[in-house]
């Protein structure tokens, strides 16, 4: 029979250290939707969800049941629509209207994919999408969107990076009224994963199978009560072994509950995504792990180096217990959704460069950061580009995702609730790179790129 | 396809016919019980075979955890697998 104690140690990681399933993300493909009409098409891509997504929330929530583990999200990503929108032309909020019905009618609670690729300029549709995005996401309330400005391979598109920052300065003005709310659901990629089932950044990439099945876990809560009830005086390669043990276990339940879930909507399994994902939650935080090895706060000098022992031992433990990795697979440190970082850049422990510095050692990038209200487009296309750069020259996925908070300024906050918590409005620096981004063009990709 | 059942709370009369009655009830049969007594907190971990329910195994968890509200004990039944696949490579 099962020892007892282990038998026990899953019941308190579920019960008391918040251990979950983040999220169920079904990929679906669109591109058998694509039609010249517009209308047609949206309306083929609404019966295709529907058809492909009707039993997933049922799903999700038997086996919450049976297995005894919340499942916190169930979700669907799609086909980057600039693909549609390159074949039928005509507006794209339309697409998002029909990404916001069919995800009303199965029941998730995201879709993910209003997207498009541009790290190597703008094809037929892009543009259009590109422009579309605040109303989109200020007219719908599950769609989300992300654009990949930059690779590895690619090198940065900066005239993409030019036009995002005033898209997502737009989008926190149209949606003023709302906390700024469209620009929580915008994600600005380099190197954008294909299979990512964490939001507002997943999409379903063009070489993915017309349906899968990804798995986000996490349980940040665990590896800080593992690293908690431990004797203080380990050394610091004992820690990173408890830490891999602990993702181990998180893992496997990701993997079960992802396999699980393939077989039953008879959808072949894609990957586990081995991220540690906060909630503001008490005990659900990435920086109080960091303040578990050894930190008075996270920002302190250190954090780096704590930070990435953290994401390569997670990523360590969890590759062993996945049949499939893929996704972002490292530590998030989005500051709003994460007590231990919110009460850091509150105090002022942790900055924007603090954090730029933390994106280089772990997976995404700056992550639901409030910043003043009145810092102009060219600056936030600037720290769009910075990010960008550390993933293009490091072969990793950055992203940028900051809420202009329209309104308000440094020492307020943006208070969103639920999984999204509260944004303290951090400070930027103001000094103008308007004449860089002006400048428009490609940076040229990396001599990383050339491995062949 | 066997379950585990616990069940935690402070220790009482007829907690384990309580709990055995309705694992009857929904025709799971017991194949293993070990059960501590730490001073007045009881802990009892069933293994249960539930190949032949007479319901949904999310009907039998819903019961159970209903049950253990009502006599103030922490009743959790969950499927054999999530344990296997946590501790045992």
């Amino acid at each position: 029979m099962l020892n007892t104690s282990d038998v026990l140690e899953t019941i308190r990681m579920i019960q008391d250290e918040n251990l979950d399933i983040r999220t169920i993300t079904m990929g679906i493909s669109l591109l058998s939707c694509a039609d010249s009409d517009i209308d047609a098409s949206c309306e083929k891509v609404y019966q295709k969800i529907i058809h492909q997504a009707k039993d997933l929330v049922k799903t999700g929530e038997r086996l919450e049941m049976e297995y005894g583990i919340p499942i916190i999200n169930k979700r669907i990503a799609v086909t980057p629509i600039s693909m549609l929108v390159a074949a039928s032309g005509g507006d794209p909020v339309k697409y998002a209207l029909a990404l916001e019905r069919a995800a009303n009618q199965v029941g998730v609670n995201f879709i993910g994919g209003f997207s498009a690729l541009v790290h190597k300029g703008f094809a037929a549709g892009d543009q259009a999408l590109i422009n579309a995005i605040p109303e989109a996401l200020a007219c719908t309330e599950h769609v989300c969107a992300s654009v990949n400005v930059g690779s590895t391979k690619a090198g940065i598109n900066l005239d993409a990076v030019r036009l995002m920052g005033q898209v997502v300065r737009r989008c926190s003005e149209i949606t003023q009224d709302r906390q700024c709310v469209a620009s929580s659901k915008l994600v600005v990629f380099c190197n954008a994963p294909e299979d990512n089932p964490f939001m507002a950044g997943a999409f379903h990439g063009p070489g993915e199978p017309d349906c899968v099945i990804n798995v986000g876990v996490s349980g940040p809560g665990v590896v800080r009560a593992a690293l908690a009830s431990a004797p203080k005086d380990l050394d610091i390669s004992q820690v990173a072994e408890l830490i891999k043990k602990t993702a181990f276990k998180i893992t496997r339940m990701g993997q079960l509950i992802g396999s699980e879930a393939a077989k039953r909507l008879g959808v072949p399994f894609g990957i586990v995504d081995l991220s540690l994902a906060p909630t503001p939650a008490v005990g659900d935080s990435v920086a109080h792990i960091l303040e578990e090895i050894g930190l008075e706060q996270c920002g302190a000098c250190g954090t780096t180096a704590c930070l990435a022992l953290l994401n390569d031992a997670v990523k360590k433990g969890g590759v062993m217990a996945s049949s499939a990795v893929g996704g972002l697979s490292g530590a998030f440190i989005p500051v709003s959704e994460d007590a231990g970082m919110i009460d850091a850049a509150r105090s002022g422990a942790l900055c924007i460069e603090k954090l730029e510095a933390m994106t280089a050692v772990c997976s995404v990038g700056l992550d639901m950061i409030a910043i003043p209200g009145d810092t102009p487009a060219e600056v936030i296309s600037a720290i769009i580009a910075d990010e960008a750069a550390i993933g293009m020259v490091n072969s990793k996925t950055t992203a940028v995702r900051i809420i202009p908070a329209v309104g308000l300024k440094e020492g307020e906050e943006l208070e969103y609730g639920g999984l999204f918590g509260t944004a303290p409005i951090m400070p930027v620096r103001t000094q103008s790179p308007a004449r860089f981004i002006n400048r428009g063009g490609q940076i040229p990709a990396p001599l990383q790129s050339l491995k062949n | 396809m066997r379950a585990v059942l616990t069940v935690i709370g402070k220790d009482r009369v007829g907690i384990m016919s309580m709990v055995s009655n309705q694992c009857a009830a929904c025709n799971a049969n017991i194949l293993e019980v070990t059960q501590t007594v730490l001073q007045d907190l009881f802990c009892m971990i069933m293994l249960v075979d539930i190949s032949q329910l007479n319901c949904e195994l999310s009907e039998m968890v819903y019961q159970m955890q209903q049950l253990g509200e009502s006599k103030g004990l922490s009743i959790h039944v969950m499927h054999e697998d999530i344990f296997n696949s946590m501790h045992r490579i």
